[in-house]
Order: C-alpha cells, then structure tokens, then sequence
C-alpha cells in the first residue's frame, strides 16, 4: 500500500471535469455513433481535453466534426488542423459552401450578410448523412437563456429540432439516451461551465488556443457597437470606415457574425483577469447573431442549431 | 477565485412567493449580472410595468412561452460564484403540475430553499417542496420567509411560520433546517445584513450557502461505490503498436494489453492496493493502479473521475459495480421504492418498463403500487389503481437483471433510479429504494 497522501480537496474545477468526463463515457456507452462539434473554439478546445481525460489511451470512440462556414478566421483553421493531428484523431469538415453548391441553402446577399443561419442546414444534413445520433457540443447554460434550460442530453427529433416544452427529466446523473431511428441527441459536457470556469481550465491544463483569442491587431469596422474583422468581399454600410485596432475576440464563430473587444490582454492570465472584470455578456459583447430578437436563439435551437 | 468547492441548490416556491425575484437578487447583488443582460431586464420592464421598476424576476425569466405566460415552466440552471465558492441553481416552477421539475431540480441539489410568503404564512405549497426535498434526501433546508417589508419586519411572523414548517418536517429524516427572514426585493438579509430586523442574528442567505458543509467535504463517511462506466482497451480499437504505460497522451504510443474500468466515484475514498469485489459476479481483487490521464493517484474521492486498472485478470464490463468486499450494496431483483411518477399515461400494477440504475440498466416490473403519499397532508392514501402524472407513491418493482443497491437514505447514487417507457423512450418516473432484495 503507498504512502497516506494528504488528499487535496476538490476544486469547482476538478468537480466540473469529472462530471463532464462522466458524461462523455455515458454518451459513449449509450449511444452507437457519437460524433465530436470542433470548431476551434475554446469550448471546444476544453471539450477535447475532455475527451483525451475521458478515454486515453485509447483513441476516441468518435470522429471530430467541424461545420465550415467557409468565413472562418484563417488562423482557427489552421490551429484546428493542427490539433486535430496532434491527437492523432479523424476530422470531418461539412462544408456550408458545399450545402448552398447543392442548392440545399440559398446564400444571403447585402451588407449584413451571414452564413451563421445556413450552418443548421449543414450540419443537420451532414449527422444525417455520417447517421449519427449523437453529436458533443460546447455549449454552456450560462451563455443564453434559453441554454438555461437545455438538458444535458437534449433530445431531437427527426427533424432535428428541439422542443423546449418536451425536454425528459433529466434527474441525478441518469441520462436517458434512448432515441428512435433518425432522432438524435445534442450532448453538453460542459453545460455547467461559466466562462471563466473554461477560461480557467484552459489555463490550468495550459492548452492552446487560436491567436485571435489574444490582443493582435487587425483591420475592423464598427457596426452596431461591435468590431467586426473587415475581411475581402465584406460591404460596408453608408459611414462605416475601416480602422486598424488592437482587439481580441471573446468567441470563435463565423467572421460575419463575431466582433472583437478592444483589448490588450495578450496571455492567458490577461484574458482570466480580463473576464473576471468584465460587465458584459460574451454573446452580447460578440455575437451579433443573438441580437436580432429577445428570443434568437431560442427560436435558432428549436430549428436544429447548435 | 474560490476553491472550495461546489455547491448545488434548489429553490422551490408559489408563484408569486418571489423566487425568481430573489434569484435575481441573488445574482445582482453577487454582481453576477452584466450590463447587457440588466439592460435586457430594465428594457423588458418597461414594456412590462407602468411604473418601470427594475423587476430583478426577469433575470432569470428564460423562455418565450414564459415571458408570455409569465410564468416558469422548467427547470432553469443559473450559476454565481462569491470569492468562497461556486455555485449552481437548480431554480424550480412551483406550480402543483410540474412537481415533476421539483424532483428533477431537487435530485443533484445539496441544499434546498423553500419560499414561504410572510403574508400568506405556510402553505400547502410550501409543505409540499419540503416534503420532496426531503425525500430527495437534501441534507440542508433552508427556510426562507420572504417580503418580511409587507409584515413590518415582525419577529413574530417569522416565529409562527418557522416553528410551523419545523413541526411538519419534524417526522422526517432532514439533518439540518436553518430559517433566515428575508425580503428578495428589497435585499434584506440575502447578501446584505438587514438594519431592519435587528432581530435576527443568523447569517445572511448568502453567507449560509457559502459557508454549509457540502458532502464533499466529507467522502469518507459513505462505503466505497465505483460503478464502471465504460473500459479503456486501447488494443481492441486499433493496433498503433509502441510500449509504455499509463495514459499517454498519443495513442499511437501506447500498451495494446491496457486494460481500465472507466467510471466516476459516486461515494467513498478508493486506495490503490485496496481489496475490491466486482458485483454482481462477485470476483475479487486489488486496486493495482488508479490511472488519471494527468498520471497515477495513490487515492481518490468521490465526485472523481478516474479509471481502475486491478491486479487480476477478471471480466469487467459496464454495468458492474467496484466496491469494498465488508462493504458491499445489495444485489436484488426486487425493489421497494419510493417513485414519482412523471408521465400523462398513468401507471398500472403490472406495467413494464425499463430501469436506468447507476451505469445498469434492466426491463421491470410495476409489481404492486402500495400507497400513494398525500403531499400536502404526509397521509399515505392505500389500494390506490394508478398513479397519475406527479403522483408520489411506494411500489414494488422486480426487476429482469440484477441491480447493485444501496437505501437512497444512505447513499443517494446507488439508492436512485430512473423509469423509461420503451413505447416513446421518455423517462417516466424518478425512483428512490428503500429497501431491496
């Protein structure tokens, strides 16, 4: 027998990954094709972590997946790909530009333009075509408010949609994952996560991230309050100019819908000290996709988002 | 930023007893609301309100239907943290309808805040929250008598409706009930210490939460239960040959004979070297590594995470239960239990359904419903035909495989179950043992 070791007390932390770990083995044991969302976000990133604590050494019992918008940051794409061979893992890329080249998806046009929208279609098709019926997502229940009320495992239909007023009881750490042919079932490892619990975790496993979660300097227009990347082809509305500005981005989405924050912080500790301090929510300060209505992603998750 | 830990609670109230209001307060005074999201709030307030208060409710007022509706239709998760601890609520509807969201709300929480109007004094409501957080086996009940502004701040309220709420839980099996007279909207005695009720000497609501002992604290005090969740053998997904040991971070570098039972700790402090049985087999062995991909511990507690690796080569497979050979659960096919039953299809003596049990699940059968408990009054109500949708009742299951099973009064992650109807797969009714065999 070793030597007593004086037991550490658990941290919030080591409690949030070893209830995020449980539920990726319980997606794993319970559901027959799984399939990891990576997009090279931090969320993301912590999920991988998660991944490699929850079934090392062996490999994953799922392949990664990344729904490209095709106006991703050059910079996340290349750290994606490069993780993505670090661990030695599979990678799937649904292409939305491939979905509207089929004519599944009709490309928005004008100044405001997004493909954010067109990234259900995507992925709902791609599950469909890999017949998965579980896909791992990074979303947090304290981001929106109506991921405050999703599940852990949250049930969709064979339409991919999510119905707020259906959810099954999800009681103690018994989840249910019994779905139909066609259904699926949406997994949040990490639905209890705050932001700066994932930026702490980042910090404390010291993982990479994508430079531009980093103060860098970039070419940006300002439109409704936000910083948004100006990027070849991106049109400009009457008044708004091009500036060059030291910023970082609090989210990873499509560049037509994520702004950056003016900010110096260029480590990991200067973004935590930066979070702990701030007065505004990432999705309000960044993602210009939840403020078209009070109820956005509401309305976005019962269509089949992420 | 705090390390001690996590504490997850639930707050159950009427309607109009303020709870969302004093979540909101809660988060507010916390600091934990930002600017865009109060902005949403006073926005939303407005439209609301003739006078345009700030209403504190609308924080955690999540779903369209319910803006509408104004009023809570699911279990909603909020999350704050002080420089003491993290913290996550389970905030619950009150609504007699939906006592099936109180169970669920109730069912990971360590502590439970029941709402009592200082108006309206205690009512069957409130008894009923208790009652279930109890039954989920909540170790700490808090008594929360709120809008104390609209009864003068009077002691004599709060005495009358505390010293009533104390005596029906008194036949209960409840470890500790603290009572704080509050009012959510003006902010009295939630996070700062009220002027206007000198009084009251206990501790503000918020500096009870942070400062209750959690069981984690303590992991010690209940027997070891390590159900396997799944097993790590990196030879049977592919051959990527190499040599060395342990958790490697590359998998093409990795041992093709590894061998680990994955799983969380759900009780109990596990030591490597420690004498194990493998139910319902029966094998023994010995603890020869606990494995982490962060490296070997000499020993782990519960919530950990961690995979085993044992000394001996036996069969292991999910659904299996690791724990100490003079401290072993039961291994039965026939449940007693306590139910909720969360379903519009009612349910029959006779009914089979599917058990989920720790990381097992089986086919069962609804044997025999014995009594349903009046909520409101603790009667037992017997030769009952069927529980209906929220309906709390005792029943005898048989079940087609064996469960590994432990009272949930003593250890609630081997003493919990859920119900799943095969005909549409929903979960059907959270189940609480109270004896097996």
């Amino acid at each position: 027998m070793s030597p007593a070791v004086r037991r550490a007390p658990l941290t919030h932390l080591d409690a949030l990954e070893s209830e995020a770990i449980h539920i990726m083995r319980e997606v794993a044991a319970e559901l027959e094709r799984p399939v990891l969302l990576f997009s090279g976000g931090k969320d993301s990133i912590v999920l991988l972590r998660l991944a490699e604590k929850a079934f090392r050494p062996a490999r994953f019992p799922f392949p990664l997946m990344h729904v490209d918008t095709g106006d991703n940051f050059a910079e996340v794409i290349a750290f994606r790909d490069r993780r993505v061979a670090e661990l030695g893992e599979r990678l799937i890329v649904a292409s939305v530009q491939d979905s509207i080249d089929l004519g599944r998806v009709v490309e928005e046009r004008g100044p405001r333009a997004s493909r954010n929208r067109l990234q259900t279609t995507t992925l709902l098709d791609a599950i469909a075509a890999h017949r998965f019926d579980a896909a791992f997502g990074g979303a947090r229940r304290d981001e929106e408010r109506a991921r405050a009320k999703e599940r852990v495992f949250s049930f969709r239909d064979d339409f991919g949609q999510w119905d707020p007023k259906s959810q099954r009881p999800e009681l103690w750490n018994l989840y249910n994952g019994r779905i139909r042919q066609g259904e699926h079932v949406r997994a949040f490892p990490i639905s209890n996560w705050t932001e700066l619990d994932v930026w702490e975790y980042i910090a404390r496993e010291q993982l990479e991230v994508p430079s531009i979660y980093f103060s860098h300097e970039r070419e940006v227009f300002s439109r409704d309050g936000m910083l948004y990347a100006w990027r070849e082809g991106a049109e400009l509305l009457d008044g708004e100019a091009v500036e060059t500005a030291r910023v970082r981005y609090r989210t990873v989405g499509d560049m037509s819908c994520t702004g950056g924050v003016r900010s110096e912080a260029t480590t990991l500790d200067e973004v935590v000290a930066e979070i702990i301090v701030t007065r505004v929510t990432e999705r309000g300060e960044t993602r210009a996709d939840d403020r078209v209505s009070e109820a956005a992603m509401e309305d976005r998750k019962k269509a089949g988002y992420f | 930023m705090s390390d001690q830990g996590l504490l997850r609670f639930t707050t159950a109230g009427s309607v109009d007893d303020g709870k969302s209001t004093l979540i909101g307060r809660l988060l507010y005074d916390s600091k934990q609301v930002l600017e865009d999201q109060l902005a949403q709030v006073a926005e939303a307030s407005r439209r609301r309100s003739s006078d345009g208060a700030l209403d504190l409710s609308l924080i955690t007022d999540g779903l369209r239907a319910e803006r509408e509706q104004g009023i809570t239709i699911d279990v909603a998760y909020r999350y704050f943290s002080t420089d003491r601890r993290r913290f996550i609520i389970a905030d619950v509807p009150g609504h007699k309808q939906y006592t099936r969201n109180m169970v669920t709300g109730a069912s990971t929480a360590e502590l439970s805040i029941v709402l009592v109007d200082a108006r309206k004094g205690v009512l069957e409501q409130s008894k009923r929250h208790a009652y279930i957080s109890v039954l989920l086996g909540i170790p700490h009940i808090v008594i929360c008598v709120n809008k104390m502004d609209l009864v003068e701040y009077r002691e004599d309220v709060f005495e009358d409706i505390v010293a009533e709420l104390r005596t029906f839980l008194e036949p209960l099996p409840v470890e500790e009930v603290t009572a704080i007279p509050i009012s959510a909207l003006d902010g009295d005695n939630v996070v700062v210490r009220s002027a206007r009720m000198p009084w009251y000497t206990g501790p503000t609501l918020l500096e009870h939460l942070e400062t209750v002992e959690i069981v984690a604290d303590h992991p010690d005090d209940v027997a070891v239960r390590f159900p396997v969740q799944w097993v790590i053998r990196p030879g049977a997904a592919i051959s990527w040959g190499g040599g060395s040991a342990g958790l490697a971070a590359d998998p093409r570098a990795v041992d093709t004979d590894y061998r680990g039972y994955a799983g969380q700790l759900a009780s109990g402090v596990l030591r490597a070297g420690d004498e194990v049985v493998v139910l319902p087999g029966g094998q023994q062995s010995r603890i020869a590594a606990i494995d982490t991909f962060d490296g070997e511990l000499d020993e782990a507690a519960a919530p950990l995470s961690v995979t085993l690796r044992l000394a001996d080569d036996i069969d292991v497979s999910r659904g299996d239960l690791i724990c100490s050979p003079d401290q072993a659960p039961v291994v039965a096919r026939e449940l007693e239990a306590i139910i909720c039953w969360m379903s519009e299809r009612p349910l029959r003596p006779g009914d089979r359904l599917s058990i989920k049990h720790t990381t097992r699940s089986a086919q069962a059968i609804v044997v025999a419903l014995d009594e349903r408990v009046n909520v409101d009054t603790l009667e037992a109500e017997t030769g009952v035909e069927a529980f209906g949708l929220n309906d709390i009742g005792r029943v005898r299951i048989r079940t087609a495989g064996p469960l590994m099973c432990d009272p949930y009064r003593t250890n609630r992650a081997t003493g919990g179950f859920v119900l799943i109807d095969d005909a549409d797969n929903g979960t059907v009714a959270a189940g609480m043992i109270v004896d097996a065999r």
